[in-house]
């Protein structure tokens, strides 16, 4: 009896009548589903070795190919499903800890879906996005506690360095060496055209994308990867990563063959060398270390560029939150359980941290109750799907969002959530040449920005039908947020009314 | 039902200003008729005035205007207020009942100053004294609430049409040099007098027509440098927006409205240099105080009155001018009832600041 337990997750079906023996699936699929039969002259398919990426079916010429969910099913088990049995399987049979890729997919309460956006009627008017201004220019970094005038009403503060967003969106830390040199490439050149930032994640930075500098978000976390003054200077803002909402308390791991000659420049290591990041900044061991990298950095670049600090979203956020404020930072982004990734133990990206909304709203109120929260920006991410998760994330108190699971399906990730077998068929997470270059910047690029005008016009539409032209009166502002089927702890929590209240 | 407070009311309203910049006082006949005249922009549910120069004989005295549920309410009270000052004089504010205001609290008003020993020991500046006790009494005590507690200045408010309640406070025998009011429409309203404008902290009284739509950015704003707002209404987080940006934080009236009602990014464009500093300045560390949404709104303080609008106009405001008089009301009829060929008449712009200063100030 075989203990090769267990059958393809996935069926590939495939219309004989329509099929022309062309290829194209084998050639596109860096999977190696599908070959040519030389015996029968028809092409076959190794089921076990798909991921649903949808590649092949997107470029079959004929249509002839459909993926469907494999249907055969244990027997069924509410405590049991078919997943939990399946994992025991697999690491029966390797000894191995799970991997996984992207957000976790989870059925946990998603609290956007759970939230609803006023309108004004009658009593004040909505303002029309097409006939009147309508701002969303964002300015993150650190604000002195008040301004000081002369007596000509001449400002007489000195004002931190800041970075001014025509949005409040962000491209998150996604680093070369996880992603694709042309898909940094688009990050990087969408954001300059669009007035916002991305950021470079904890790969370093190619010399060929210092050009996009003022856009750069450059990042500095715990395996200190290309880190180098020139690199420093090179960005708009500095951010340290602590953590990931995807995997919160643990380090990453490049392995070795994604380290080609351009990842390995970036990242100042050997070529074919694993690139790991410790769980810990072992030079960060407590609030008071953080403080002095903060300080570190600012020095490094000699105080014209604001420091960021990237947390996940856990259990003790808001007092992590208050310490970090406290420590000099001028921006908090705070990354929810839900957040992406290239590679992540499936166990710790299921199980650890908490949503993005929950964390945002205690954080924001926190900060608040120590009257410190206009004195730094607040960032969060971990799923952002819409402009209308967006508009309820500053709506709790957040200042931007970042964005980068969106921002990969907009330039073709189909959410197969096998980013770390390196074999993106769609030249997003991978260093393979010959997949690299079914990317097209150009293209690439373009759709960002698409994504991106399209979420701003509906943040316009949004804040116009609440009587608001100004995304800074939105911020915060938790009247405008109602609650639909949440109970009094999460309403509380979050800090706003029930639908109908 | 629930009171402002407990339930955050929209309402529509009337406002209207007068002002003799040479400090010359007049009865509140006039302030009466303005505001009258825009009767079909109230709706019987709250009216009220602010006049600044009633109280020349105890000018240097904080004026305390109390509404009391009854005697109980105001004996507890009356032991807090004898604790934390000296009363010069208590007295009932006179009032005339009359077939529209047939009902009202009980209403007081005490002439005080600080005691010295509970001054020098709460470590706090006179106004920030007065200011903390005015919130201890509107958040702790049950039955009572401060209407007004400026110097030589005092507001007169209740539940009716504005007319009615300047006629039941008697302000035919008051003069002030400047009065401003408020006729309101609330959309919903239990009928508390204390819900009733203007609103006032120590000098400041406000009067604001509209419902802003950044209300909660405002509040959490203006929470965190220890407002506490207790009526959940517009008028009183712009009130507490002005105390903090002028009291607290020094501003200039003027630099206040460019906080308020912030220029436009794209104005902000057009600037010089040192102009765009200061502009964006303003907009990144004060983004939560810019009040968006329709308003239109009269401040009063001692040193005279500032109007101003939204920064599109989303609500009427006109001013005009005859000599030392500077007018400002929802409507131009309500001007000119009162003052029937003024100098100049006009629309100010939205965010364009009406500021009349009393000379000898």
């Amino acid at each position: 009896m075989s203990l090769q337990l267990g059958w393809p997750d996935y069926l590939v079906e495939r219309d004989e009548n329509r099929c022309i023996q062309c290829e194209v699936c084998a050639k596109q699929c860096a999977n190696e589903v599908h070959k040519l039969d030389p015996d029968t002259g028809k092409m076959v398919a190794d089921e076990a070795k798909c991921v649903n990426c949808h590649r092949c079916v997107a470029l079959c010429p004929t249509r002839a190919l459909k993926i469907r969910v494999n249907d055969l099913e244990f027997k069924p088990n509410a405590n049991w499903t078919s997943n939990s049995i399946k994992e025991i399987y697999k690491q029966a049979a390797t000894g191995s800890v799970l991997l996984s890729g992207m957000g976790n997919p989870k059925p946990f309460p998603i609290y956007w879906d759970k939230m609803l956006i006023n309108a004004s009627q009658v009593t004040n008017p909505s303002i029309d996005p097409l006939r009147e201004p309508m701002e969303t220019g964002v300015m993150l970094g650190r604000k002195p506690a008040k301004l000081e005038f002369d007596k000509n009403g001449k400002l007489l503060t000195k004002m931190p360095p800041q970075i001014k967003l025509s949005v409040p969106l962000m491209f998150s830390a996604m680093s070369f060496g996880s992603i694709s040199r042309n898909a940094h490439e688009a990050l990087a050149r969408a954001a300059t055209e669009l007035g916002i930032l991305y950021n470079t994640g904890e790969g370093g930075l190619a010399k060929e994308f210092y050009q996009y500098g003022q856009n750069t978000i450059v990042q500095v976390a715990s395996g200190r990867f290309g880190v180098h003054a020139e690199y420093l200077n090179t960005g708009a803002m500095l951010e340290i990563k602590i953590g990931q909402g995807a995997k919160p308390g643990i380090g990453g791991h490049l392995p070795g063959e994604k380290v080609g000659e351009q990842v390995s420049m970036a990242r100042m290591i050997p070529q074919g060398s694993d690139a790991i990041s410790p769980a810990p900044h072992h030079d960060i061991y407590s609030i008071e270390d953080l403080r002095q990298l903060i300080y570190s950095l600012k020095e490094a670049t000699n105080y014209t560029k604001p420091v960021s600090v990237k947390i996940a979203a856990v259990h003790n956020a808001p007092a992590i939150a208050s310490g970090i404020a406290r420590a000099g930072a001028d921006v908090i982004a705070i990354d929810g359980f839900r957040g992406g990734t290239g590679a992540a133990p499936q166990r710790v990206r299921d199980n650890v941290g908490i949503p993005i909304e929950l964390a945002l709203a205690a954080v924001d109120q926190r900060l608040r109750e120590e009257s410190i929260r206009h004195e730094v920006s607040l960032v969060v991410a971990g799923s952002i799907r819409s402009s209308a998760d967006v508009v309820k994330a500053i709506a709790l108190g957040a200042d931007a969002c970042y964005i980068g699971s969106s921002a990969l399906l907009a330039i073709g990730c189909h959410m197969c959530q096998t980013c770390y077998t390196g074999k993106c068929n769609w030249g997003i997470a991978t260093q393979r040449d010959d997949l690299v270059k079914r990317l097209n910047p150009d293209v690439a690029t373009q759709r960002l920005v698409n994504l991106v005008n399209a979420w701003h016009h509906e943040i316009d539409e949004m804040l116009g039908g609440m009587g608001i032209n100004a995304i800074e009166s939105l911020r915060g502002n938790r009247l405008m947020l109602r609650g639909l089927g949440l109970n009094q702890k999460e309403l509380d929590v979050l800090g706003i009314k029930h639908a109908g209240e | 039902m629930i009171k402002e407070g407990q339930v955050r009311i929209p309402s529509g309203c009337a406002i209207s200003g007068i002002l003799n910049r040479k400090g010359k006082r007049f009865s509140g006949d006039t302030i009466i008729k303005s505001i009258e005249l825009m009767h079909d922009r109230s709706n019987g549910l709250g009216g009220g005035f602010a006049g600044y120069g009633i109280y020349p004989e105890f000018a240097d005295l904080y004026a305390l205007h109390l509404f009391y549920d009854d005697m109980g309410a105001k004996a507890n009270v009356d032991e807090f207020i004898e604790h934390h000052f000296e009363i010069e004089k208590a007295e009932v504010i006179p009032t005339k009942k009359s077939k529209e205001i047939p009902t009202s609290p009980l209403i007081w008003r005490y002439f005080v100053y600080p005691r010295k020993k509970r001054l020098d020991k709460s470590g706090l500046d006179e106004q920030e004294y007065m200011a903390q006790f005015v919130f201890k009494i509107n958040d702790g005590f049950k039955g009572a609430y401060v209407f007004s507690s400026g110097k030589n200045m005092g507001a007169f408010k209740g539940v009716g049409f504005p007319e009615d309640i300047g006629r039941f406070f008697k302000l035919d025998t008051y003069n002030a040099y400047l009065w401003t009011s408020h006729g309101r429409f609330p959309t919903n309203t239990p009928g508390w007098w204390g819900g009733a404008h203007p609103f006032t902290l120590l000098n400041w009284s406000v009067v604001h027509n509209g419902e802003i739509s950044s209300y909660d950015a405002n509040r959490r704003f203006v929470e965190m440098f220890g407002y506490k707002c207790t009526l959940m209404t517009d008028t009183e987080v712009i009130t507490y927006l002005f105390d903090l940006l002028v009291r607290k934080h020094g501003m200039s009236l003027k630099e206040a409205v460019n906080v308020v009602a912030a220029p436009f990014w794209r104005e902000i464009e057009l600037l010089s240099d040192e102009e765009k500093q200061k502009f964006e300045a303003i907009r990144g560390v004060y983004g939560s105080a810019l009040v968006n949404g329709p308003f239109s709104v009269i401040l009063g303080y001692e040193g005279g009155m500032l109007a101003l609008n939204d920064r599109i106009k989303l609500r009427s405001l006109v001013a005009a001018e005859k000599d030392e008089m500077l007018y400002v009301a929802s409507e131009e009829a309500a001007i000119r009832i009162v003052c029937e060929n003024p100098d100049r008449i006009w629309a100010p712009r939205g965010g364009e600041p009406i500021i009349g200063l009393v000379e000898d100030n």
